[in-house]
């Protein structure tokens, strides 16, 4: 309870949605920020070493 | 169907006998039969090894994928069998509401890193064309059950959604047949035909996962063994820790 009151405070979803016009693109911050997001997962998936077992044949 | 009528406290030879009688048996369930455990022998359809270029994160999110659809599919039920009026008023419905909702985000989120992982891997290579044509089918069923699921909530997003979608869906024609604005038939589609469609399709792919194997990085293609089995590349990962080499 005390987390969503914290980000409800941080990010307000009350009000009308915010959106980014490029162009004939239109996007919500919110769909960019899970796109921006997605990018970074996929960056760190690539770049972060699994974790191995010592010992291991591999 | 023959019956096998063969003494119960009978010989060996006669047990042998009705073996060998079903092993060259030439009916559809026996053919079906063998014609399974050639394309997917027990050891590779659950294998407790794999090469070792799958130690890499971006090899985990096919399964996360897979993970967050039966979080879909199960609190997808629990509101089938509640119903609207507890999904919209009780507090466990509208925490159960919300993980069907983050459940699919999650669910599109791991699949598009999935599909970028793999599509910049090439993974169609090795004879894997169905393997990939599986997953961007598997991805267009799964945007339409999302949409269908989104104007089936029954509540003023649900109205907006689907008057504004109306207009494109009728420009291409298919509003003949798939009306927007019927939520019976909206309904009906998001909870019969396409969570259908998903689970065949993705069940399929994972299939073909097995029997194909992962796509190996492009330094390896030499050792891939053209995708007709699970590519046996000699460096393999341990089994888990606790169990045998």
């Amino acid at each position: 309870m005390v987390l969503a009151t914290l980000l409800g405070a941080l990010i307000n979803l009350n009000g009308n949605g915010r959106y980014i016009h490029w162009g004939f693109i239109q996007l919500s911050y919110a769909n960019f920020a899970v796109i921006v997001l997605m990018i970074i997962v996929f960056v760190l998936a690539i770049i972060l070493p699994f974790p191995r077992r010592k010992g291991g044949d591999r | 169907m023959s019956i096998d009528t063969g003494d119960r406290a009978g010989t060996t030879t006669a047990t042998s006998a009705a073996h060998a009688g079903r092993a060259e048996s030439r009916q559809w369930t026996a053919r079906m039969r063998r014609a399974a455990e050639s394309a997917f022998p027990p050891d590779q359809l659950l294998p407790d090894r794999q090469p070792a270029y799958m130690a890499s994160w971006i090899y985990v999110f096919g399964v996360l994928t897979v993970v967050s659809l039966a979080w879909v599919i199960i609190t997808g039920c629990i509101l089938a069998i509640m119903g609207p009026s507890w999904w919209h008023v009780s507090s466990t419905g509208h925490f159960v509401n919300s993980l069907h909702l983050w459940s699919v985000e999650a669910f599109f989120f791991f699949m598009v890193i999935h599909l970028w992982g793999k599509f910049f891997m090439a993974a169609w290579r090795g004879n894997r064309r169905l393997t990939w044509a599986t997953g961007v089918i598997s991805f267009l069923v799964s945007v339409a059950a999302a949409f269908t699921g989104y104007v089936s909530q029954t509540n003023f997003d649900s109205q907006w959604i689907s008057t504004q979608a109306k207009d494109g869906i009728n420009s291409t024609g298919a509003g003949a047949v798939f009306n927007v604005l019927n939520f019976g038939q909206m309904l009906m589609w998001h909870i019969v035909l396409l969570p259908i469609g998903v689970a065949i399709i993705a069940g399929l792919h994972v299939l073909l996962v097995r029997r194909r194997g992962i796509v190996p990085p492009f330094a390896d293609t030499a050792h891939d063994t053209d995708g007709d089995v699970a590519p046996a590349v000699a460096p393999t990962v341990a089994p888990p820790a606790g169990e045998p080499a």
